[in-house]
């Protein structure tokens, strides 16, 4: 073999310029096509429960069920009682969390990152982020339902503040990890104390981050179901006391939907309806203020 | 070295650092003069922003880091002084080589450090914000809009803010770590006229990358390498007579 032929056989055996790039082409088109897949399997299902929802909801929404108590089986009645209950509760757990949540990110974020305080509290925290719902409910009915003999809104309140906080602290901590550490050096620079250069410089920065976890937060906790049902129980009548049994908007649906009556039905559907609303009103919020901050 | 007639305002002795294990300055004694201009050159990673960072003690920032030897400012112990490291670094100014504006107006911006050290009435605040602007020549292109956020600036309108702020706060010394690295050639001179200006009033020292830069607005000009100082004199004479060969070889461009 000569040396020109030698050449000629090497390079037949590594495949050409253009053979690689239609490789890389079909590989491409591969890709897209899953990934378009997965997303239209995704949102399809969303908007079928979207669809369903406001199809079976706005049919039971009248201005009876945003005024009127839960009713008795057959009757007319409203879920007023419910919608309040849930509003009252989220807002104090929201009211109670957020502090909470707040200055323990911004503990692990920006005083202790490393310390074993700091590493026990991220491990800690991780586990309340994924532990079922149900487990903080049953806890919160031991220590506190069972003290003081019943069921109670404040109970409620704990047990969803429970689960809102460790949310609350892993986004300020990660959000304020994304602040850049110039912008921290630049504040120190200038002879800024350090609470100052967190409060004015650093939460600033994170901010749009911050105010999204937490309406994140808000969101995942409107929603919950268990740990409301041993702890804020239900009530059929109007209560603005969060000493007694108090009602909520899942816990109602969660009744009135396994009911064979159809008024309760519906007023389920209606309560499901207001949620998902809610929900998915908080998200666009959550959305449109991230945004904004870019 | 420094001529007879010139006063020195920091004077390291025996300076070392340490990136926890590290040694990264290795017995570093310089006197830097008074209202002047003072560069540092050297290749990456020969210890000239370390050098520039202990002066006013941001390592401190980070535990692992250290420091020991002696800096003097008017023969005061920066590393060993009592007095808390805020009002040090109120007097030892910094800039540095990525624009860092405040998510703040560019009022906020400038005002933000004079509030911590001096409780100013609103008129006084406004004049001590526009004569820091004015000085780093960023006045009048936002003059009209200093209720604007600091981040919507271009890059080198931003540096210049930064180094409104670090003078609003009237340090006696401004240290530059860099600062027109990220910049375009027009912002870069804008701001070397800056430094020109500023040495009537501050003593000014800068780390560079760009030696031309070095050359143009510095008065003494310290050769680092490896984390020793090779050289340091007169810009002229350092630049056109290298009294070490190694700085030679590295201004000619030689080096490695």
């Amino acid at each position: 073999m000569t040396t020109s032929e030698k050449l000629v056989a090497t390079k037949a055996s590594v495949p050409s310029r253009v053979q690689k790039f239609n490789q890389r082409n079909r590989t491409n088109k591969i890709a897209l096509a899953l990934s378009l897949f997965a997303m239209c399997f995704g949102i399809f299902w969303l908007i079928w429960i979207l669809w369903e929802t406001i199809r079976l909801g706005i049919s039971g929404l009248t201005l009876a069920t945003l005024t009127q108590m839960t009713p008795p089986p057959n009757e007319i009645g409203g879920i007023a009682n419910a919608i309040y209950g849930s509003f009252l509760m989220v807002l104090l757990a929201t009211f109670v969390g957020t502090p909470i949540g707040i200055m323990a990110g911004i503990y692990l974020a920006e005083y202790e990152t490393k310390s074993w305080l700091a590493n026990t509290t991220r491990f800690v925290n991780d586990i309340l982020l994924s532990a079922p719902s149900i487990v903080i409910g049953l806890f919160v009915y031991a220590v506190i339902v069972t003290r003081f003999k019943s069921f109670s809104g404040w109970a409620g309140v704990i047990a969803l503040a429970m689960i809102a906080i460790p949310v609350v602290i892993r986004t300020t901590e990660n959000m304020l990890q994304l602040v850049p550490a110039g912008l921290r050096e630049a504040a120190y620079a200038l002879g800024a104390p350090k609470w100052k250069v967190i409060t004015k410089i650093t939460l600033r920065a994170a901010r749009a981050g911050v105010v999204t976890g937490l309406l994140l937060a808000v969101a995942r906790i409107s929603g919950e179901t268990a740990p409301l049902l041993f702890t804020a129980l239900n009530n059929q009548f109007w209560t603005s006391s969060l000493s007694e049994p108090m009602a909520s908007l899942p816990v109602t649906i969660f009744k009135f939907a396994m009911s064979p009556y159809e008024n309760w039905q519906q007023l389920a559907w209606a309560g499901v309806f207001l949620i998902t609303v809610a929900v998915l009103g908080l998200n666009i919020l959550a959305r449109v203020i991230t945004r904004s901050k870019n | 070295m420094l001529n007879n007639n010139q006063i020195s305002k920091l004077s390291v002795q025996d300076l070392h650092f340490y990136y926890g294990k590290f040694h990264a300055l290795k017995g570093i004694n310089l006197e830097i003069p008074e209202k002047k201009v003072t560069a540092f050159i050297g290749p990456s990673g020969c210890g000239k922003s370390t050098l520039l960072r202990t002066f006013n003690r941001m390592f401190e920032l980070y535990p692992e880091q250290r420091a020991t030897g002696s800096i003097k400012l008017d023969g005061q112990d920066l590393l060993t002084s009592k007095e808390d490291v805020a009002l040090i670094r109120a007097k030892i100014g910094m800039v540095f080589q990525k624009p860092t504006p405040f998510p703040m107006s560019i009022f906020d911006n400038v005002a933000f450090g004079v509030k911590l050290f001096e409780n100013l009435n609103a008129t006084d605040l406004e004049e001590r914000v526009e004569w820091a602007l004015r000085k780093a020549a960023l006045w009048s292109e936002v003059k009209d809009k200093l209720n604007q956020s600091g981040s919507g600036l271009s890059g080198g309108q931003q540096q210049r803010l930064c180094i409104a702020r670090g003078i609003a706060i009237k340090p006696e010394v401004l240290l530059l770590d860099e600062p027109c690295s990220a910049l375009d050639p027009i912002s870069t001179s804008k701001i070397e006229e800056l430094i020109t200006e500023l040495k009537s009033d501050y003593t000014v020292l800068i780390v560079t990358h760009n030696m031309q830069q070095a050359a143009r607005c510095s008065d003494y000009t310290a050769y680092m390498y490896l984390g020793d100082l090779i050289e340091f004199g007169a810009t002229d004479e350092l630049f056109f007579k290298p009294n070490r060969k190694e700085t030679e070889d590295y201004i000619t461009g030689r080096f490695g």
